[in-house]
């Protein structure tokens, strides 16, 4: 099982370490630092790193490597879903997951740690239950505790623990009753140079703030359900019932969790909410580039495309660009060539455009890469798949609890090849 | 001698970073007593701020030890907090502060008497983390009544503390019956407990490969199943993991199974579904195919692999290698999936690679043109290995779909008329393996290749360009000029490219002999006079002495036809592939390498195979698996009726001592032995023309098999240049020495008389003054009187052959034991064995002949000159890759370090230096095989711990196994 942790910033410091088990050497993440070494991009680094008594398994978060030291044969997927784990807990905690905010709260970081596992083994994962074992940090609270001298630490068995539905802690009460729910999707895709599309395809979430009391049962269901064909749910979720009848029948841990996760594949038809026209061309012999980028709504279903950003990695020989934005503003870092242009929201009747020229090393040839163009965007009030909630019951409890959902469509990796 | 030994130490942990004290710097010495005096104080919040300084100092790394007995004296608290900050620090010193962590043993027996159980489960669970062996005696009362608590907490708890307390003192746990307990466990009506017990048990299981741990049956098959639905998501990971290992009676108990695991292919945890995945392929293999169950299942397999796709990269990178395995045994899950594998530009390297691996695995004619598109999109990226591999797989696409030939063919031009300099060297590497796969189609741009001669700097793009030119010399005018452009820096040029140089000129000659005269002898001279490879000496010699003694038959071997390379390449071996589908989900399926490879120590591995489906309708498709599942592991002692390795003994020379005249087998065995001997010849010959050829789409065995008798049996790895290698140090000279008492084990049945009408014999190998010999007895245990005993060895790993005739003069009346010393030579022929210490051996006498295997102890190669000078020591291990290395561990070994090396010594295993690190002895010992080949090996040994360790450092990783093998028996002994 999981041996030990190690937390290791952008600068190669280990600034957290931890072991289940015997203590590991900290010198093992040398084969780490190693691997980092040869990797151009931070990104780079392979997940799983063998050693001659270890394997590394790693992933990258927040700008800090969460590196797990394994010595036995462990499922890899199960230590990085681990990881992930640890690195969403240390955000829920801290509100942030940095390196200020873990060594600020170190203490905490350890007690969490130890609760997460036990001898390598996973023990209380769930928001919920460490929640009732060791109590977030809060301004007031740290106040109150240095006066009263009461700790953080949990007195009560973690009653959720051991019930049948152990990622609800049980004596919930809140005064307003409510329940969110966000639907939000992200479109990736891959877009060829004539426009057409190569791939694309809908990640989607159902993210849920339930503050709901006493033990409530909920069911959820759409008005088109079949468009999930696809999907990975909350443990809470009675599958059969799903299966049966194609409703949601759960009854819901306390505050934040996300409910269900879906993905809408190529098969079926995927709208593509933004256009672009684009031409960048290089000129032999000339130390002269032209840059010509326009945007355009395409399907929308009449939703306003917010927060466009349009990012953009240049050919390395290009020097440095001289654009003309319609709208928003651009930079163009010429040490990594990246070109970004914050667009704001497009305009139908008046399309954004960037246009301008690029200035090449003297004397160099012809690129031979073909940017690639990213895009970045956010529709609200829609889900572009199409999916809505028909209607949300509540069961088990007698009050009427306030009810909301939201839907928001954003671009995941949206590329354009040009 | 510790100054060497701390500068190998150096050596082994590379780099400068390594010193621990930039790490551990130790704390300022008024810190240190700052927090004594607080830790001390009377006012409890005090205390408590400072226990936390503590925890913060140590989780940075800082060496607070020294506050032990103050830390500990706070642990008798009723604060929560407190307590668990204490438990926190014991867990982190007490190993380095035994006999002060008793002092804590009272309270922990107290907590676990506690009314919460909270704190009766903290205890037992913080008791378990102690790892110092004193303690343990005093956690078994508790912890056995913790395993019966009335709390389903506490229970699970103790579930896991079992295989903490197992990992510290197995003996004690299996005395004190714990594996009972945690056994009854599985059948605990709480689902946590169920799981957390099944995960003990694995973690146990790995080190008992034999025992019956995890016992499955239909019963607890049930119990899981009804665990699987309520458990926590780790929980349902370890149960499905120990699902998969159970092997259903028929096929409506797998398909049930399946029916009960497929909910969690949608769960939320990508390792719930990847081990989901993992026990529906192998039940999967159980179902007849012509069940609708079975098309239902198969549908319902490629949603969630694809969803794997759209996590985060560490998360995609595991599910890529899985599928890529799930993609060559079931290529009809995910055909129609092909988009999802499209690169994206800013996907990690890491997945990239991957993602491209898998187009082209699902590539077909459907599919082809929007590949194709894909891959020339690729190859104008920013990455270069990235860009080498789309152009690769452009190649790979070609011969692999027939139809799409030609537009991969003009794809890779196109790609060519970039210039850029590494895609075109790729380009070339690939056209040459199209031309290989469809000759006389695509001739046709030979011209277009030859106008980048000049731009061809990597050796590997020179051979394909100069193989090219050398097989359509006749269609190229200028030809020769090409090659003599190429022969001016000979001797600068990579091996590769000589030999490649040689047999193109070669085929050019045979081809136009008139006017290339001089330039073959130009090159025959440069490759047998001047150059000191011996490859390149030989295939010189050959092709000289061929086109000197009779050019038509030259030209039937250089030129001959050549077989087509095979469709697709870089598949994994069926066997190797069955049983990586078994562990999908592992580290094993990630580094597609069998699980053996990953178990350290004396872990043993249960080789899992896929099971036949029991019913009807197992197509032709998967024809290895129903045979496979018959197949038992363990080598038997008599040779397995594999045709052909029989065949091979049968033709060896059984000629007996005695003057009787050589039985009629002889003769035809002589014929065989020459045949085999040109057959050999030619092959290696041509073999090694396929070789720089082949590049990744290696065609070298199957070439072999155009010519003569093939070895009998290719090596079980299908690694040519590794076994060629190997093969090249096999055939090194031996040597003789002195040598002391060694250890010899006692004999052991090798033939039992059932199997050999009578005769039974057993034996041992010993080495004695260096010399080996094969001492046997043997017995007539049949009623008639036995004579003419003769025999023979197969060809093996290490050359061993009698080196004179079995001397038994007198014939063996019924119920007579004659005792026989065989002394073996190690000049015999070479063929790698599986395994490699594996010995066929074939006894004739008056009434038959029988064959039986045996396996010797590695020890009897090792040399009494085996002890290695320190300084090269030191050297070589730098200098052998670490991936050479092996890793293992010796159990339950009482000796010292002295005196185990002392009974190394005996055996040959030299002692060169000795090292002790905080109470750990190092020992660095060096031994030689008669072959040549050095073995060098890193023994830690620790006062009081009875497991030692072994790192093996070898040229040849293959005997490493062997070597682990010989050192515990006799450590052992």
């Amino acid at each position: 099982m999981i041996h030990s942790l190690f937390l290791i910033n952008a600068s190669g410091d280990i600034f957290l370490e931890k072991h289940w088990k015997s203590v590991v050497s900290r010198s093992v993440c040398d084969y780490f630092f190693e691997a980092q070494e040869r990797a151009s991009e931070p990104e780079n680094v392979p997940p799983v790193i063998p050693t001659p008594h270890h394997y590394l398994i790693s992933v990258l978060r927040h700008r800090i490597y969460f590196v797990a030291v394994i010595q036995s044969e462990v499922p890899p997927l199960f230590v990085i879903e681990f990881l992930h784990r640890v690195v969403d807990t240390f955000q829920d905690y801290f509100g942030v997951c940095t390196e200020a905010a873990i060594k600020d709260n170190v203490v905490v970081v350890y007690e969490l740690l130890e609760e997460m596992l036990d001898n390598g083994f996973p023990l209380a994962t769930e928001s919920n239950i460490l929640k009732e074992l060791i109590k977030p940090p809060t301004i007031l609270r740290t106040m109150v505790n240095t006066i009263t001298g009461s700790t953080n630490v949990g007195e009560q068995l973690p009653t959720g623990q051991l019930s049948v539905v152990p990622w609800r802690r049980t004596g919930v009460k809140y005064t307003n009753n409510e329940a969110y729910f966000d639907v939000v999707e992200e479109i990736d895709a891959i877009i060829d140079k004539s426009g057409s599309t190569i791939t694309a395809e809908i990640q989607g979430v159902i993210d849920a703030c339930v503050k709901l009391t006493g033990m409530p049962d909920l069911t959820l269901s759409f008005m088109n359900p079949r468009l999930l064909d696809d999907v990975s749910f909350h443990p809470c979720v009675r599958f059969k019932r799903w299966e049966a009848e194609r409703i949601l029948s759960f009854i819901p841990p306390d505050g934040n969790f996300r409910l269900l996760s879906y993905h809408v594949s190529s098969q079926n038809l995927v709208a593509i909410p933004v256009y672009v026209k684009h031409n960048i061309t290089f000129r032999e012999g000339s130390s002269q580039g032209r840059f010509d980028l326009t945007l355009g709504p395409k399907q929308t279903m009449g939703k306003s495309v917010e927060a466009v950003l349009v990012s953009s990695q240049l050919p390395r020989g290009v020097l440095n660009a001289n654009l003309n934005p319609s709208q928003g503003t651009y930079t163009f870092d010429p040490v990594t060539k990246m070109l970004t242009w914050d667009v704001g929201k497009i305009n139908p009747q008046k399309l954004p455009s960037l246009k301008g020229s690029m200035s090449l090393q003297a004397g160099a040839s012809k690129p031979d890469e073909n940017p690639t163009i990213n895009i970045q965007l956010k529709i609200q009030q829609m889900a572009i798949s199409g999916l809505k909630v028909n209607r949300l019951d509540m069961y088990g409890e007698k009050y009427k609890p306030f009810k909301g959902i939201k839907y928001m469509t954003k671009a995941g990796k949206f590329q354009v090849r040009t | 001698m510790q100054e060497w030994a701390n500068q190998l130490c150096e050596n082994r942990q590379f780099g400068s970073k390594m010193t621990d004290s930039k790490y551990f710097t130790t704390t300022k010495k008024g810190e240190i007593f700052e927090l004594k005096a607080e830790l001390n104080s009377d006012k409890k919040e005090k205390k408590k701020e400072a226990v936390k300084k503590v925890i913060a100092s140590m989780t940075v790394g800082k060496d607070v030890s020294a506050l032990f007995p103050d830390v500990v004296n706070c642990m008798q608290t009723d604060n929560l907090e407190l307590k668990k900050l204490v438990y926190l620090y014991l867990m982190n010193y007490a190993k380095s502060q035994p006999d002060m962590a008793i002092m804590a043993v009272n309270t922990f027996v107290k907590d676990c008497e506690d009314l919460n159980p909270l704190i009766r489960a903290l205890a037992v669970r913080t008791m378990g983390c102690i790892r110092v062996d004193k303690i343990t005696e005093y956690l078994c009362e508790p912890l056995r009544k913790c395993l019966k608590d009335e709390d389903p907490y506490v229970r699970k708890t103790a579930a896991v503390c079992v295989a903490k307390l197992h990992d510290i003192n197995a003996q004690l746990v299996e005395d004190q019956g714990f594996l009972d307990t945690l056994k009854d466990l599985i059948s605990d009506s709480n689902p946590m407990v169920v799981a957390n017990a099944v995960a003990a048990l694995s973690e146990i299981a790995e080190s008992h490969p034999n025992s019956n741990l995890l016992d499955l049956n239909p019963q607890t098959i049930n119990k899981l199943l009804t665990a699987l639905n309520e458990c926590t998501e780790w929980g349902q990971i370890f149960i499905l993991d120990c699902l998969a290992n159970y092997t259903p009676r028929d096929d409506r108990e797998s398909q049930s199974i399946c029916e009960r695991v497929t909910p969690r292919l949608s769960h939320a945890n990508s390792a719930v579904v990847l081990s989901a995945v993992k026990v529906l392929m192998k039940f999967m293999e159980m179902l007849p195919k012509d069940l609708d169950y079975y098309g239902t299942l198969l549908k319902k397999l490629a949603p969630p692999l694809v969803t794997l796709l759209s996590a985060e990269p560490e998360l995609q990178y595991v599910a890529l290698r899985n599928i890529n395995l799930i993609v060559q045994r079931r290529p009809e899950i995910l055909k129609h999936e092909m988009k999802v594998f499209f690169v994206k530009y800013n996907d990690p390297i890491y997945v990239k690679l991957e993602k491209l691996d898998i187009m082209i695995r699902l590539a077909s004619q459907a599919n082809i043109a929007q590949v194709l598109a894909e891959l020339k999109e690729y190859a104008t990226e920013v990455d270069v290995d990235f860009v080498r591999k789309a152009v690769r797989a452009i190649g790979r696409c070609a011969i692999k779909v027939e139809q799409s030939a030609e537009r991969c063919v003009s794809t890779l031009l196109d790609l060519i008329q970039t210039k850029v300099n590494y895609v075109v060297q790729e380009a070339i590497v690939v056209i040459k393996d199209i031309f290989r796969k469809y000759p006389n189609k695509y001739e046709s741009v030979i011209a277009t290749l030859c106008e980048h001669l000049e731009s061809l700097d990597e050796p590997e793009a020179r051979a394909a360009m100069i193989w090219i030119v050398g097989e359509y010399a006749e269609r190229i005018d200028n030809a020769d000029e090409l090659l003599e452009s190429f022969l001016e820096g000979f001797h600068d040029e990579s091996t590769q490219v000589q030999l490649q140089l040689l047999t193109a000129i070669v085929k050019l000659f045979l081809k136009k002999p008139t006017e290339t005269q001089e330039l073959v002898q130009q090159v025959l001279s440069l490759a047998t006079q001047d150059s000191d490879n011996p490859d390149l000496r030989d295939r010189g010699y050959i092709y000289w002495r061929l086109l000197s003694t009779d050019p038509v038959a030259a030209k039937e071997v250089v030129l001959a036809e050549k077989p087509l390379i095979s469709e697709e390449t870089d598949l994994i071996e069926p066997t190797l592939l069955e049983e990586l589908i078994c562990h999908i989900g592992t580290l094993a399926s990630v580094y597609h390498k069998p699980p053996s490879a990953f178990v350290e120590g004396s872990r043993g591995v249960q080789h899992k195979r896929l099971a036949g489906s029991a019913g009807s309708g197992e197509s032709v498709e998967s024809p290895d698996t129903g045979s496979a599942a018959g197949v038992s592991e363990a080598p038997p002692a008599v040779i397995p009726s594999q045709g052909d390795l029989l065949g091979d003994l049968l033709n060896l020379d059984l000629t007996p001592p005695t003057a009787t005249g050589p039985p009629p087998a002889a003769a035809p065995g002589m014929q065989l032995g020459a045949m085999d001997l040109l057959g050999g010849g030619l092959d290696s010959l041509m073999g090694d023309e396929s070789e720089p050829l082949g590049g990744d789409i290696g065609g070298s065995p199957a070439m072999g098999a155009g010519f003569g008798a093939p070895p009998a049996a290719m090596p079980a790895s299908f690694n040519a240049p590794v076994s060629g290698g190997l093969d090249d140090l096999f055939d090194l000279g031996g040597g003789v020495g002195m040598t002391m008492g060694s250890y010899t084990p006692p004999k052991t049945v090798w033939l039992p008389a059932m199997k050999a009408k009578g005769l039974e014999i057993s034996g041992v190998f010993v080495r004695r003054s260096g010399v080996i010999q094969m001492e046997m007895t043997l017995s007539n245990k049949a009623m008639s009187v036995m004579s003419d005993f003769a025999i023979q060895f197969n060809r093996n790993s290490f050359g061993l052959a009698p080196a004179g005739p079995l001397q038994i003069l007198t014939p063996l009346s019924p119920n007579q034991t004659i005792e026989a010393a065989l002394p073996l030579s190690t000049v015999g022929p070479v063929m790698k064995m599986e395994p490699l210490n594996n010995l066929q051996v074939a006894v004739k006498n008056n009434i038959d002949v029988f064959y039986f295997s045996c396996q010797y102890p590695i020890s009897m190669l090792f040399l009494e000159d085996g002890k290695m000078e320190r300084q090269v020591f030191l050297a070589t291990w730098k200098d052998i890759p670490n991936e050479n290395e092996s890793q293992f561990q010796i159990k339950d070994c009482h000796l010292n370090s002295d005196a185990a090396s002392n009974k190394l010594q005996g055996s040959n295993i030299f002692t060169i230096a000795k090292r002790t690190v905080e109470g750990q002895d190092m020992l660095y010992q060096s031994m030689k095989l008669t072959n040549g080949i050095w073995v060098l090996a890193e023994l830690r040994v620790q006062a009081g711990n009875p497991n030692y360790t072994i790192s093996l450092k070898c040229r040849a990783p293959e005997v490493s196994q062997c070597v682990f093998q010989n050192y515990e028996a006799v450590l052992k002994n």
